[in-house]
């Protein structure tokens, strides 16, 4: 089953995200802002990364950037999770390589279907 | 236009397809609420720091503390809180963009609206009503702010940067102009039949993860598609790039579904491609309308005849395995799609944030299809289970030492079983050796193993002190003072249920500092004072206790005043002679209040006495140090952890008891000459200059057994908030920790015992309760005096 990084500093948030993947039967690495998110990604190679926009330390568009670099993530899917008045931040992200974005706030069935939607 | 943005928000989603989990998430709200309480309290301070717009670090944090307050009240299903947290991060969105500058009247209305999204959230969470008046009129503030500049702008003589109010224009009609799409597409969703699709994506669209087959699987999931794929821009193999994506497509979609959803699958790509969309003209308009009227027949007609909408370059090879073929179209499900207009559905979403998947599963999932929670309810639930809940949030630096800990135990244990096992079988001293070095070992990952479970439970006393800067803040606004309020020690631990339970006593001692403590700042520059006075907050460890300092550069306690208020309040007498000390002592006695007119602020019916009790029964004390015209330092003295005691054991007859090691000031050997007899039953041992009254355990405590002789016990010396007693026991036994259980909720409350604890062998201890025991002392004297008293009535009578 594919890997997903989650990245989100709200706990609730990514609990929320997490528990869903994995009730789906998806394999879920967590990380809980950009730097950290990093890390994790090189330390394993995952299929798809669902990663917030503001957070602490390292933001999202600038994880993107970073993945982006790295060659193992240079087709990687990489969703946005961003709120709806985020239009500028969907082009940033998009710029900075991003697939794709997933509105918030969001349900499990709307996550889901996105995940689904990418990874088939 | 809030609203508006949730309906878009959630009804555009529902691109997918049933998913069978069923995942309730209201399991996610309490993690919610404790981070958005968090989150509030990190945009108090930070607001109260907030100086100018330069501060863009500082902006940045409260940014993105109302930002995921407001993500996850949306998801979580507070609709009140997200739409009251979207204004306030529009206005923080534009301080961050430096297009709205920081002034004070613009914190203050940012502290306001703090706490409505926090009396908001406590509302939700105790399903409770609340101040509606004071939030409308703070969103109302809000609302003003973030329409005035616009207005301002515009009104504004023209030369003044136009491009700004072209990009705010700009700005806000997109976010008007998001949900229309649907809106336009809505009217009349059944009047084409399909799409024609030209896609030519970039070159580098693979190199932001899209995948253009993985947009045709999604598009097929809409009805029949077939695609034809332009091989035009391909170059030779040896100039071929194989990171690019050189291919274009012409497809055809046959589908009820209204344009947005075709446009919504092609969103991500948008800027990387061109992409022309056109409806399929074939189907005359006078079809249009029966279909509208006969849903079901018009259906069948399309299935049964799919070649006569003239589609051109149909490759069925190219179609995809996922995409449903004719016979897997069920015939209603156009029928059912259209039986729920898309205004009544943006209107439910509108409505019902809180349960969107109605929303998402109108297109494709069976009525009968898991049925969801409604989310409503299902809180409702949940708030009848009490507000908080004793959850902890735990860093998990101390969890992974626990788990090593674990490790290191069940090596030891491993170790001592194996050395078991070989003395079975030989005795020898090597084998004892062994024995003695892994008891040693196992001794010690146990009381680390203990110290680091204990400090599960421990968090910085910054989560109590957070409170104060905006307290102080207000109160000394509302007072017309200067208070600058210092805080150290904040990372000190304490324990959770002793912080929770410090927190109404601490915020009374602060208000104090403030309300009576610092003067007028006139009075303090006539004092040569800075007319900014200082509120200092100290926590610190001293020995096993954790030490608060409350302290203030203000008056100072006035003895005389005190003694002469406790005086008419009959606290004391008036010829009772006192020491200064005592004097200010008196300030914790029920019912004493010194300031002048009760106040606002320090009125509130909550004396120093109530202070004093509760700061007791955490098993702390507090006192009190002052100086004339410097002011007063309150120092609160804490255990730890109210679970674990470090305690003497002493034998009292056959039984075994033990006294918290922090309140014993010494132990000694009596001596016959210092015993001295006060009344006949009243025993005093003079400890060098004192004299302290001696309490025999076994009266106290109705323990038959030896007191052989006074000369022959030894005494215990305790002392608790001043008062000292010596204690004779039989024995005294070892020191040690203890974990305390209580009495009350295993039997019930016995006067002069604070809890019991389990022994190493098994057996129960009772831990004594110092306090207690001297007030059990003197009632047992006075009963003697009484009795005798009558006694003595008696003889005289008879």
């Amino acid at each position: 089953m594919a890997k997903i990084l989650a990245v989100d500093d709200s706990t609730s948030l990514r609990q929320m995200v997490v528990f869903t993947l994995k009730q789906a039967g998806y394999q879920v690495v967590e990380a809980v802002d950009g730097q950290d998110a990093l890390q994790k990604a090189k330390a394993t190679q995952v299929d798809l990364v669902l990663s917030d926009v503001n957070m602490p330390v390292m933001d999202g568009i600038t994880l993107v950037k970073e993945l982006r670099k790295l060659p193992a993530y240079k087709f990687t899917p990489i969703l946005m999770l961003t709120t709806e008045s985020g239009d500028d931040k969907k082009q940033q992200g998009k710029a900075a390589g991003a697939t794709g974005w997933l509105v918030k706030p969001f349900n499990p069935d709307q996550l889901l279907a996105t995940v689904k939607r990418v990874l088939g | 236009m809030t609203e508006g943005a949730y309906a878009h928000s959630n009804s555009q989603r529902h691109c997918g397809g049933v998913n069978g989990v069923n995942i309730d998430i209201n399991q996610f709200v309490q993690s919610f609420l404790e981070e958005s309480f968090e989150g509030l309290e990190i945009m108090e301070s930070q607001l109260l720091g907030l100086k100018d717009d330069a501060d863009t670090e500082t902006i940045n944090t409260i940014f993105r503390a109302i930002h995921s307050i407001k993500g996850g009240a949306g998801t979580f299903g507070f609709r009140e809180v997200a739409e009251f947290a979207h204004g306030v991060e529009t206005l923080l969105d534009q301080m961050r963009a430096h297009k709205r500058s920081v002034n004070p009247e613009l914190v203050k209305l940012l502290l306001e609206a703090n706490d409505c999204i926090r009396d908001l959230l406590i509302a939700s969470r105790d399903g409770v009503s609340l101040n509606a008046q004071h939030i409308d009129r703070v969103r109302e503030s809000i609302d003003e702010l973030l329409q005035g500049p616009a207005s301002a702008d515009k009104a504004a003589p023209a030369p003044v940067a136009p491009a700004a109010v072209a990009t705010a224009v700009a700005v806000s009609n997109a976010a008007e102009a998001a949900p229309e799409p649907e809106a336009e597409a809505s009217p009349a969703p059944g009047a084409v039949t399909g799409f024609r699709i030209h896609f030519v994506p970039e070159h580098g669209i693979l190199r932001t993860g899209n995948d253009p087959l993985r947009i045709f699987n999604a598009l097929a999931d809409l009805g029949e598609l077939s695609a034809h794929c332009e091989l035009d821009q391909l170059v030779p193999l040896d100039a071929l790039e194989p990171e690019e994506c050189l291919l274009s497509w012409q497809l055809v979609l046959k589908t009820e579904a209204p344009e947005a959803k075709v446009r919504e699958l092609f969103e991500w790509v948008e800027d990387e491609c061109e992409l022309v969309i056109e409806a399929l003209a074939a189907v005359p308009s006078a079809d249009t309308v029966d279909a509208l009227a006969e849903p079901a027949a018009s259906a069948e007609e399309r299935l049964d005849a799919p070649e006569d909408t003239g589609v051109a370059d149909v490759h069925p090879d190219t179609v995809s395995d996922d995409g449903p073929t004719q016979d897997e179209i069920p015939a209603p499900k156009p029928a059912d799609t259209r039986a729920t207009p898309v205004a009544e559905t943006a209107e439910t979403a509108a409505d019902t944030p809180t349960a969107p998947e109605h929303v998402a599963s109108s297109a494709k999932r069976p009525p009968a299809d898991t049925p969801k929670p409604d989310l409503g309810q299902a809180r409702s639930t949940e708030r009848r289970g009490g507000g908080e809940s004793g959850s902890i949030r735990v860093n998990t630096d101390k969890i992974d030492a626990l788990i090593n800990l674990v490790g290191e135990l069940v090596i030891t244990q491993s170790m001592l079983s194996q050395i078991g096992e070989k003395m079975q079988n030989q005795e020898n001293d090597a084998c004892l050796e062994k024995l003695f070095e892994g008891l040693t070992q196992l001794e010690r990952n146990t009381r680390e193993l203990q110290e680091n479970v204990m400090s599960i439970r421990m968090l910085p006393i910054s989560f109590a002190f957070n409170r104060f800067p905006r307290m102080v803040h207000d109160l000394s606004a509302q007072l017309g003072k200067q208070v600058e309020l210092r805080l150290s020690g904040e990372q000190t631990e304490l324990d959770k249920t002793v912080m929770e339970k410090i927190g109404d006593p601490l915020v009374h001692l602060v208000r104090n500092a403030v309300d009576h403590g610092i003067e007028p700042p006139e009075a303090r520059s006539q004092a040569g004072k800075s007319p900014v006075g200082v509120v200092h907050l100290n926590a610190y460890h001293k020995g096993g206790n954790i030490m608060i300092e409350i302290s203030d550069d203000g008056w100072g306690l006035n003895r005389d005043k005190i003694l002469k208020k406790a005086v008419e309040k009959g606290v004391v007498a008036a010829d009772q002679h006192l020491s200064d000390e005592q004097i200010f002592d008196l300030v914790f006695a029920p019912g004493f209040s010194t300031a002048d007119q009760v106040s606002d602020v320090s009125g509130r019916g909550v004396g120093m006495d109530v202070v004093r009790r509760n700061i007791k029964s955490l098993g702390g004390s507090v006192e009190v140090r002052t100086a004339p015209g410097k002011g007063s330092t309150f120092s609160i003295r804490l255990p730890l952890t109210l679970a674990i005691l470090d305690g003497q054991l002493l034998q009292v007859g056959g039984e075994t008891y033990i006294v918290p090691l922090v309140s014993i000031v010494e132990s000694l050997q009596v001596r016959a000459n210092l015993v001295k007899s006060v009344a006949e039953h009243n025993l005093m041992y003079r400890l060098r200059d004192e004299y302290i009254p001696i309490l025999f355990l076994n009266e106290l405590l109705g323990v038959p057994g030896t007191r052989a002789k006074l000369h022959e016990a030894l005494l215990v010396v305790v002392e608790t908030e001043g008062q000292k007693a010596a204690l004779v026991v039989d024995d005294l036994l070892g020191q040690q920790q203890v974990v305390i259980k209580a009495l009350e909720t295993n039997y019930r409350r016995v006067e002069g015992l604070s809890g019991a604890t389990i022994l190493g062998d098994g057996s129960v201890a009772l831990i004594l309760d110092v306090a207690g025991l001297i007030v059990l002392g003197r009632q047992h004297s006075e009963r003697h005096h009484q009795q005798k008293d009558a006694a003595t009535a008696h003889t005289e009578a008879a």
